[in-house]
């Protein structure tokens, strides 16, 4: 027995020296990941903590679930959460399945030089930054010198100031966003069509299929496992709409309907300085969607078989 | 040969398109063509503008050629001291940020790419958890606070230094490229791993450093929100910053009100002018990337189809 148990304490001795210096290569950014990530977990508890800067983390009070409370009793409780459910569920139904679209098309399309101009193009708008966007969309928008207003006038339209008026906020939101991405998204559907052996499509021509039949029963069975993983993350931050480009186009007309959760939280926390009540916002925004995450994908397992873990 | 020929008749046959297959062909056609002018326009439109006589712009008669060509909203950016400082930033940013992301990203990666390695395992689940669950924006804040590195680049550089996503295309890429059997005759010739990386894994991977650079340098190039978070001074704002004061909250806007009609018009034509400027920031602002693009998106694409093997 003895002699068993320092035989094993040599073995994971040898193997820890055998695996030392790849766990050396691990340490720098197990450290860093440490300290940027796991260290914020643990200030968590400032949202059950009334913060005081000077007490510091540890020297403030406790106050339980006050700031919970307070949240979910305020207006913006309601309005946020709405209004960031409304634009994420919006983006997802339109943002989701055109990518895929797209991908069918280009896929099935023979001609392969402009099937290349297309694609070079379409993922071009992925890698403008969120500023420029945003800063595009307000200048294009503009209701004196915006290039939409002027095609307007010339169709014998009146002007409209679209960034003033709440109803076309989210619309802007969301088709903006089909512009700039959905090219970008269409590549890993693009890659797993490009992964079908031709075979299949010999085959099914043989039998007399039409492309679109081909489509339909061969291209769209082969992406559907990538597309319900990708279904399944964005499920997962259903509740977390960045806060980039929301901020930047948010202005005092449209707060109603442009003010979400990210958003809110970043005035609470760092222009209001009201660190423990933006904290406990952020952390009941985490664990929604964490709650989203693990129901998606529990359903998705049961439904198609294809699962994140 | 008579095979031959009806193996070609064969393929004839069976390439002969039917009516729906036409029909089908036309219509993906015109969607595509569609696609490719909604996206294309306005980005050919904003470098129309850009070198476009300014009156031309606003009063909306540019619209598919450049009128009255002139470069002054060029040099008026140029003029600019602080998008000139904040693109220098920007430029400093990105070089460090990236060096660190690899120098973490790479090592990190290729460790976990062993099937040998004992640590996969926790550590693998130790930075899953990071992806699914995190402290926020506040607590981050307050532990970025408390290292005294607010108003300093590694703000921006060290939090997120290792992109998970990123780490696992490396990883997958490892996998399948550095195999095992190649350490083992290296070890056998007395080469221990640190070497082995270094000297054989990484001479072999450029493929997934260059992905790796690019997707991180693309993303220290256009990001703003942290910066807006940490960085308060405005020496050391990125050049993102310094757009969103220029392009969205507007602070190049002219507030003083002219009483004569001379100084009315003068005012309008510098109104203006500042608008070129605009459309000429955004292409200046776009420029590394943009001159990269070509090289950038074979590459982005390539990292796209490693990430999409699950693994």
């Amino acid at each position: 027995m003895n002699s068993k148990t320092k035989k094993k304490k040599g073995h994971i001795l040898r193997v820890l020296k055998r695996d030392m210096s790849l766990w050396m290569f691990c340490i720098p950014g197990i450290v860093l990941t440490f300290i940027f990530s796991y260290v914020p977990m643990y200030g968590i508890q400032l949202a059950f903590r009334r913060y005081n800067g000077r007490a510091g983390i540890w020297g403030s009070p406790w106050v339980g679930l006050y700031y919970f409370k307070r949240f979910f009793e305020s207006p913006y409780f309601d309005s946020t959460i709405r209004n960031t459910l409304i634009l994420s569920l919006y983006g997802l139904i339109v943002s989701f399945p055109i990518p895929i679209i797209l991908a069918l098309m280009l896929n099935s399309f023979r001609h392969k030089r402009y099937r290349k101009v297309v694609q070079t193009v379409t993922y071009a708008p992925n890698f403008i930054s969120t500023v420029v966007m945003c800063g595009m969309i307000i200048l294009f928008l503009s209701p004196s010198v915006g290039v939409i207003n002027n095609i307007m006038h010339f169709l014998g339209l009146d002007p409209l100031n679209f960034m003033a008026k709440k109803e076309y906020w989210r619309h802007i939101y969301v088709w903006t966003g089909v512009w700039q991405s959905t090219g970008w998204s269409s590549v890993i559907y693009f890659a797993a069509l490009s992964g079908i052996s031709p075979e299949l499509h010999e085959a099914g021509r043989c039998d007399g299929a039409t492309k679109l039949q081909l489509i339909r029963h061969i291209d769209l069975p082969s992406i559907l496992p990538t597309a319900t993983i990708l279904l399944i993350m964005s499920c997962g931050s259903i509740l977390s709409v960045g806060f980039e480009k929301a901020y930047l186009l948010q202005n005092n007309l449209n707060l109603t309907v442009s003010e979400i959760i990210s958003t809110y939280v970043y005035k609470v926390g760092l222009i209001n300085n009201d660190i423990s009540y933006s904290t406990a916002i952020g952390l009941f925004n985490t664990l929604i969607n964490l709650v989203m995450l693990i129901a998606v994908n529990k359903a998705a397992d049961k439904l198609s078989g294809n699962s994140l873990w | 040969m008579k095979k031959e020929k009806s193996i070609q008749s064969f393929r004839k046959k069976k390439t002969k398109r039917c009516k729906e297959d036409v029909v089908f062909d036309t219509v993906t056609f015109l969607v595509l063509t569609a696609i490719l002018i909604i996206v294309a326009y306005p980005l050919y439109w904003v470098v129309i503008s850009s070198i476009s006589k300014p009156s031309a712009v606003s009063s909306g008669d540019v619209l598919w050629k450049p009128i009255g060509f002139t470069l002054k909203g060029y040099v008026e950016v140029f003029k600019n001291s602080a998008v000139m400082r904040g693109f220098l930033n920007s430029v400093i940013y990105t070089v460090c940020g990236v060096a660190v992301n690899l120098a973490v990203t790479l090592p990190t990666a290729y460790a976990l790419s062993r099937s040998v390695f004992g640590g996969k395992k926790p550590i693998t689940i130790f930075y899953m958890i990071t992806m699914f669950f995190g402290g926020g924006l506040i607590p981050t804040y307050l532990v970025v606070k408390n290292l005294h590195m607010l108003n300093s680049m590694w703000a921006l550089i060290l939090p997120g230094c290792l992109s998970v996503y990123n780490m696992i295309v490396a990883r997958t890429f490892f996998k399948s490229n550095i195999s095992e059997e190649l350490y083992e005759a290296a070890e056998i010739d007395g080469c221990s791993q640190g070497k082995f990386f270094f000297k054989i894994a990484l001479p072999l991977s450029k493929a997934i450093i260059a992905i790796l650079v690019l997707y991180y340098g693309v993303g220290h190039w256009n990001a703003y929100f942290s910066a807006l978070v940490y960085i308060s001074d405005k020496d050391h704002y990125p050049l993102q910053l310094v757009l969103r004061n220029i392009l969205i909250t507007n602070e190049t806007a002219l507030s003083q009100t002219a009483t004569t009609k001379a100084a009315r018009e003068a005012l309008r034509e510098k109104q203006q002018l500042i608008d070129v400027m605009k459309y000429s920031l955004i292409i200046i602002s776009s420029i590394p990337v943009l001159v990269m693009y070509p090289f950038i998106q074979k590459h982005f694409v390539k990292g796209v189809m490693i990430g999409s093997v699950k693994g």
